[in-house]
């Protein structure tokens, strides 16, 4: 009887690893190629001969830097806003309010029905308003910005904590008598940390990649300087995207390392209680 | 926009309210600046070039919109008007349209970031002389009269001609306009923008309009030409930017002369063509924001673009400047610039407002039909 | 086990739903929430609302809701709907099997981490270099389509479908993939191995496993992932626009036009009631999709 498991597991395994490396093999393929044609394009001289110039023409822009800095203060300042407002909410409509789920859900999809360019028309009585009494700085932008990463952050968030228990897991830590704050703190974002972490990186890639709410409300980030700097010749255009584009993922990588621990939901506390951990796929 | 610029901006607004309080109480005597320059006329009202230059200056700072640097040189008249008097630009929106740039007034024009003037077409500046504020500057007198707005609230500032740009390594050489039916042209043709939507495109369908025998009150042959080329399968319907005419998607492109030409610096082979019997042109307009939050440096702007310096910078552009009459006469233009233009033979003509209303209306119902 | 989605167990069994200091102090929680929302998110729409029910005068008027029935609004209606729900679709299935596919992997592994942080950037890639990257790739001058042709397969023989609503298909393919694999990946992550066993202990083979365990389980979230593909999809203009730039067949694209016309076909009023319609059809959306959540919950 185990050996035949055994065999059945190998034969599985097999065919998981084959179906595996057939995926990986054609989105390599779809998801490579128009990167690299625009790589061989931004290298690419008048002439026809490989040349550096364009990339070497991005780092002497000298309006760049400030850009990419307040790009990067947006994307903490947006990342951390969204999570104190989510993840707590989120949590909280599950255990209590869950005829609520609807609503939340549906407003969180709000943002996304509307194309940012009519968006942000109904944005700028406010951004009067905050200009005018409080700062007219770009992180103000970071407040719009919380908006629109929410369908994404919610979508994640949501699968996320659909994956655990939450009921079992929030009544055992407080029939040990753990505050609301140590529950969710230190029994559910462990338990969500890789959803916790794909929503960051969802909204960070969103707030780099921004341009038109910026754009229209006359801030320069990160987008609207390429589109400036764009606008040198051809070949710098696509080589300022394909570094930008560089510059994101090694972010994301960074964060990913630093974020993520890769524990799988299986270990949670609630089920290693009782169970023999077999590991198989 | 640069970081800690909040202080910046306190205390510089500090210190434009005490030199302005300051004028307003001595009634111009021993400080040479610019009193009310949100209300002058002229640089006389200012108080002379010299006091709108200090004004300007201590204002420090300029918020221009819709201006990208490959633009008609706009990046050399930018880097030229900063080199000159050290006042910081700051420019917005760069691939904004001139409906955009009279938005941002309406909408952000009581901010600290609002637009101080604006470089728009002419539709667009006649539906909106409300937003402006009138200003003659110095060289007032070289402009003709149909170019500029009788108490300065808009003038025109540069032209070109409508053109058909096309990699001549690419596509044989286009010498007629039917020239483009032809099967080397298979999904070449582009058009700038959309007709709804670009002034560039909607002067390229009326090009093609009276090129095709058309005339300026009726630009239906302009789409039924268009409608031809689709169903020749040499009309492409994709955006045409600086990289799809570099890499040969595009290699036909219609644009103002003067955008066009500035494609030779990717392609070499880049040529420029008007045709003789449809060349129609067409000018941009500037204006000072109402609530421009930089006065005075708004002001200046204008001294420096109608300046021999700034209209030369344009010409350099393959832009006509407007005063290009004027300066030809006075000896103080480029010469060399100018002989670079492309050759025009032959009359231009101009849409008028209603002209160009009729088009809009005719491309509005017709066009996304025509080229299916 | 409970279903994603709806409490199994509910805390307040013999209390009165209504009233009671315990329902009051439940909605606390919801109040940073709604109150964020309500300034950032629903104020911007209802000023678009008000917006659309305006002329140029700030009359009211119902015109710009009459003018939805102008002949290529309603196409653009149609063809950007069913090219959400396609591209929705494919990329919710693509992506699914990419995120499988990644999450059999090792855990705390390094593919995992480049996959995702990758998924991440292509998630929010878009614009004129997206439609560019294709363009330089796939296009009538791009390397892939001279390479085809010269081996005697020319896939623009019939037509240019890079530049029509097919073309626009594709490329948005390649960000709504990414995007699937993020938002599904943590409802991947939540499947035990101990169902697996489960389901063999008890006889079943892997299609079993799939249909009566583990689809089941994942079809919530997926459905939820295929709806903010949909949105997503719905509203995306930039992408759109520098690939088809003439015939606007994308309803954000009538927007921006209406919007920024310089030539006068200036319509701020006609632009709103667009987003309005907008709004309706992804409500229309949303509300099929909770349907199908509440009957899939029955019968699997």
């Amino acid at each position: 009887m185990a050996v035949a498991a055994r065999s059945i597991q190998r034969t599985r395994w097999i065919k998981l690893q084959a179906f595996r490396y057939v995926i990986f093999a054609l989105a390599a393929i779809f998801f490579l190629v128009p990167l690299g044609a625009m790589v061989e394009f931004s290298t690419r001289a008048n002439d026809g001969s490989r040349t550096l110039e364009y990339w070497k023409a991005i780092p002497s822009y000298p309006d760049l830097t400030g850009a990419i800095v307040a790009s990067l203060q947006l994307a903490v300042i947006t990342s951390v806003v969204m999570l104190v407002l989510l993840v707590p909410t989120m949590v909280w409509v599950r255990l209590k309010l869950p005829r609520l789920t609807r609503i939340i859900e549906f407003m969180s999809l709000l943002p996304l029905t509307i194309p940012a360019i009519v968006l942000v028309v109904g944005l700028f009585p406010m951004y009067i308003w905050l200009n005018n009494n409080f700062s007219d700085s770009i992180l103000t932008l970071s407040l719009a910005y919380v908006v629109l990463v929410l369908p994404y952050c919610y979508r994640a968030i949501d699968a996320g904590l659909g994956a655990i228990d939450v009921k079992t897991l929030t009544e055992a830590a407080r029939s040990l008598g753990a505050s609301w704050f140590t529950v969710m703190w230190r029994v559910i974002v462990p338990n969500i940390s890789n959803a916790i972490l794909n929503a960051t990186l969802l909204a960070v890639a969103l707030v780099l990649g921004e341009y038109t709410i910026a754009n229209n409300l006359l801030y320069n980030n990160l987008q609207v300087e390429l589109v400036h700097l764009a606008r040198e010749n051809a070949g710098v255009s696509i080589a300022v995207a394909v570094a930008a584009l560089l510059f994101a993922f090694a972010l994301l990588v960074v964060l990913a390392f630093v974020g993520g621990r890769g524990r799988r939901v299986h270990h949670d506390p609630a089920s290693t209680l009782g169970s023999p951990t077999i590991t198989s796929i | 926009m640069k970081l800690g610029s909040l202080t910046r901006h306190l205390g510089l607004a500090v210190v434009a309210l005490v030199v302005v309080a300051a004028c307003g109480s001595s009634g111009g005597g021993g400080t040479a600046s610019c009193s009310g320059a949100k209300t002058a006329k002229s640089a006389a009202d200012c108080g002379g070039m010299d006091a709108l230059v200090k004004a300007a200056q201590a204002e420090g700072k300029l918020n221009v919109i819709a201006l990208p640097r490959d633009w008609a040189n706009y990046g050399a008249i930018l880097d030229g008007f900063h080199a000159k008097y050290g006042i910081a630009i700051t420019s917005d929106n760069p691939d904004g349209s001139s409906q955009q740039e009279v938005d941002a007034i309406k909408q952000l024009g009581s901010t600290s970031r609002g637009p101080d003037v604006v470089d728009v077409g002419m539709a667009v500046a006649l539906a909106n002389t409300n937003l402006f504020t009138p200003y003659k500057v110095a060289t007032w007198a070289d402009v003709l009269d149909s170019q500029k707005e009788s108490t300065g609230l808009w003038i025109q500032d540069y032209g070109g001609f409508m053109s058909i740009g096309y990699d001549s390594s690419k596509v044989p050489e286009i010498k007629a306009f039917d020239d483009l039916f032809g099967s080397q042209f298979k999904g070449k043709v582009a058009l700038n923008g959309n007709p709804k939507q670009a002034n560039a495109a909607l002067n390229g369908v009326m090009m093609a309009n009276l090129a095709e025998g058309g005339s300026l009150d009726d630009v239906s042959k302009g789409v039924d030409f268009f409608k031809r080329l689709k169903a020749a399968g040499n009309f492409s319907k994709t955006q045409a930017t600086t990289a799809t005419v570099k890499n040969g998607t595009t290699p036909v492109v219609f644009d103002w002369d003067y955008l066009s030409a500035a494609h030779g610096k990717d392609v070499p082979t880049w040529k420029v063509f008007v045709p003789s019997n449809a060349i129609l042109g067409g000018y941009y307009a500037q204006a000072v924001s109402k609530d421009a939050p930089h006065p005075a440096a708004a002001r200046l702007w204008e001294e420096y673009l109608y300046s021999d310096e700034g209209q030369n910078l344009w010409l350099k552009g393959l832009a006509r400047p407007v005063r290009q009459a004027a300066m030809q006469k006075s000896g103080k233009i480029d010469s060399a610039a100018a002989a670079k233009l492309p050759p025009v033979n032959g009359t231009p003509q101009f849409m008028s407002d209603a002209q160009s209303t009729a088009a809009k209306n005719y491309v509005v119902a017709h066009w996304d039909a025509a080229i299916a | 086990m409970t279903v994603a989605g709806s409490p199994a167990v509910t805390t307040n069994v013999g209390r009165p739903f209504l009233g009671g200091r315990r329902l009051s102090l439940a909605w606390v929680g919801a109040v940073p929430y709604l109150t964020y929302v309500g300034i950032f998110l629903v104020l911007p729409s209802v000023i678009i609302g008000i917006g659309a029910f305006l002329d140029a005068n700030n009359v009211f008027t119902l015109d710009n809701f009459r003018n939805l029935s102008r002949s290529y609004v309603i196409k653009a209606s149609i063809d950007t709907t069913v090219l959400s729900a396609i591209t929705a679709l494919l990329g919710a299935i693509f992506g699914a099997l990419l995120a499988y596919a990644i999450v059999t992997g090792s855990q705390s592994g390094i593919l995992r981490r480049l996959t995702v942080s990758a998924s991440g950037v292509l998630a929010q890639f878009g614009g004129v270099t997206l439609a560019f990257a294709f363009i330089a790739s796939i296009g009538p001058a791009g390397f892939v389509y001279l390479f085809a042709q010269s081996h005697g397969f020319d896939f623009y023989k019939q037509d240019l479908w890079l530049f029509e609503i097919p073309g626009i298909e594709l490329v948005y393919l390649y960000f709504q993939i990414p995007l699937m694999v993020l938002v599904f990946l943590p409802a991947l992550d939540g499947i035990k191995p101990q169902w697996r066993e489960a389901a063999e202990s008890l006889g079943g083979n892997t299609w079993h496993y799939w249909r009566h365990v583990a689809g089941p389980l994942l079809f919530p979230a997926f459905l939820g992932s295929v709806l903010l593909l949909f949105a997503n999809a719905f509203s995306a203009y930039a992408t759109a626009n520098a690939l088809v730039g003439q015939g606007q067949p994308v309803l954000a694209q009538q927007i921006a036009g209406a919007l920024s016309s310089e030539v006068g076909a200036y319509e701020p009023g006609f632009a709103k009631a667009i987003a309005i319609e907008m709004i309706v059809i992804v409500t229309l959306v949303t509300v099929l999709y909770t349907l199908l959540q509440r009957r899939t919950a029955r019968w699997l």
